[in-house]
């Protein structure tokens, strides 16, 4: 109740702030989705030239990608700590959250809510249903539960990621570019993973599970179990219970370690 | 006086070294990068042997050779400006005895040139070992590059300092930054070769700035423009250069009748 009730305080500061560059809200939404476009840009592109990416359709791939932009979109809205290290520990602002009583994690992400992440989400369903009727699939209201059970799992996994990365700034003192890195990685299980060689592959879905927060899910409502792909599918929120549970490990053991900055 | 701007370089390129272990994890990055759209173009490619115009192993060249040019010529000009603005610095600036907009060029070259040998560099030597990508033998397609990737330089660097300059009617820039980032990767073709871009959209990026920073130079550089084509992308670029002084010194004179300050 208590860290509802704080969620609802947050929110509503949120929008205050928003509203005083109104303008701003709407290039940020407007960027956002362009990012996304991009990818989608590359992925149309690329299909005018070739028929299949090793054995894939395009309304496939596309579906594959719209499928991903749902969890990252909630991911986004969610996690906005990119300058987490520079903010927090370099300047010192870990302090002031740490004298107060919700769990620091909670607070810091609190903090720095991105809601216009969520049109991602938003346009990633709208292209999925969207490629489900081109693809000719048949639809069963089980797909609805499985869709959010996978979503959720799919978000804890790049959670719990994106979690251990960050608490790598308590650990070293020199912010570290990992996380552009880990950005640009996530984006890679998207495509069918049986593109890529064995120890890629291998790293997508079982190191960084990046495959579970793409092609893995999506291939449960494609159907497609090359190389057991959508066998692995319903293994996803158990992946996402794992990963989050090592980020959240790791990011209470590095709080431990903070000591303050000097300034 | 033109020590002075000279001055700039060196401090920027100094300071730079002083943070470079952030760049090895930089290298590391656009190696993973590009290894990853190597692959990616691979499977495109399946048992086809030229797409658009490009062999597998061009493309291969031309994607190394892209992310690398991006190391060099990529900064965070834009921001440094719309941050000085927002926080007011940069009434500072207006009554120094320089010119603002000289002195950020020359802070970017600076740090154009510590990015060039400390990270370009190696970084293409680097992705040589792992990928094959083939550099041309011919000492003059490197001398025009070299030329060509200073432009690239150049214009990439106009374009930020529009975009920063916005911050003088907009407030907050933040999301136009960030637009921006990502419209320059896809229009200036780092990440699909112009040449692939259906008809329309490939006849409106003709017109726009945008190629000139990677997909012209990158061209010359692997071998798909020869002759004299070189010397009018060339044109193109030193073109795009003049035309885009005109915005940019008409943003600034309309910008110092119109600064303030929030907070600071």
């Amino acid at each position: 109740m208590f860290y509802w009730s704080l969620a609802a305080e947050y929110m509503k500061n949120y929008v205050k702030t928003k509203l005083t560059y109104r303008a701003d809200f709407w290039i940020e939404v407007l960027s956002d989705l362009l990012f996304q476009a991009v990818n989608l840009i590359f992925i149309l592109i690329v299909f005018r030239h070739t028929p299949t990416l090793g054995g894939w359709t395009e309304a496939e791939v596309v579906f594959v990608y719209g499928y991903f932009m749902v969890p990252s979109g909630i991911f986004g809205a969610l996690f906005n700590i990119w300058n987490f290290s520079e903010r927090y520990i370099v300047k010192g602002e870990m302090d002031r959250v740490l004298t107060r009583p919700a769990h620091n994690l909670y607070q810091v992400l609190l903090e720095n809510l991105d809601p216009p992440s969520l049109f991602g989400s938003f346009i990633g369903l709208i292209i999925m249903i969207v490629s489900w009727g081109d693809l000719g699939l048949t639809f069963h209201l089980m797909d609805i539960i499985m869709l959010a059970v996978f979503t959720i799992g799919s978000v804890m996994i790049y959670a719990g990621i994106f979690t251990s990365l960050t608490a790598i700034s308590f650990y070293s003192d020199a912010p570290t570019g990992i996380l552009p890195l880990m950005y640009n990685i996530s984006n890679y299980g998207r495509y069918p993973v049986n593109i890529y060689n064995k120890i890629i592959r291998f790293f997508l879905t079982w190191l960084l599970p990046f495959a579970f927060v793409g092609v893995i899910p999506a291939s449960y409502f494609l159907g497609r179990n090359e190389t057991g792909l959508s066998d692995l599918a319903p293994y996803t929120p158990l992946m996402g219970v794992i990963v989050l549970g090592i980020g959240l490990f790791i990011w209470n053991h590095g709080v431990k370690r903070y000591r303050g900055a000097g300034s | 006086m033109n020590s002075a701007y000279l001055d700039l370089i060196r401090i920027r390129f100094l300071m730079m070294l002083a943070y470079r272990v952030n760049y090895y994890s930089g290298i590391v990055i656009y190696t993973i990068n590009i290894g990853a759209y190597y692959f990616l173009w691979e499977a495109i490619y399946g048992e086809q042997k030229v797409l658009a115009g490009f062999t597998l192993a061009q493309m291969t060249t031309y994607v190394a050779v892209s992310w690398m040019a991006r190391a060099f010529y990529f900064n965070n000009l834009d921001r440094e400006i719309a941050n000085e603005i927002r926080d007011g610095s940069v009434a500072v600036q207006f009554i120094r005895p320089y010119n603002y907009l000289f002195v950020k060029l020359m802070q970017g070259f600076g740090e154009g040139l510590f990015r060039l040998f400390l990270f370009m560099g190696p970084g293409l030597a680097l992705v040589c070992l792992i990928f094959p990508v083939k550099l041309p033998s011919d000492l003059g397609i490197w001398a025009i590059y070299l030329v060509m990737l200073l432009f690239s330089f150049l214009i990439n660097t106009q374009i930020n300092m529009l975009v920063g300059l916005f911050a003088f009617f907009v407030e907050n820039n933040e999301g136009m930054l960030r637009m921006k980032r990502v419209l320059v990767d896809l229009f200036s073709g780092v990440i699909v070769p112009i040449s692939f871009f259906p008809g329309w959209l490939a006849v409106t990026m003709k017109w726009l700035p945008f190629q000139a920073i990677t997909f012209l130079p990158s061209s010359v550089f692997t071998g798909r423009i020869t002759g004299s084509e070189v010397a009018r992308v060339f044109g193109i670029q030193v073109v795009w250069f003049v035309v885009l002084i005109i915005p940019i010194a008409w943003v600034w004179r309309q910008a110092r009748t119109r600064l303030f300050v929030q907070g600071g």
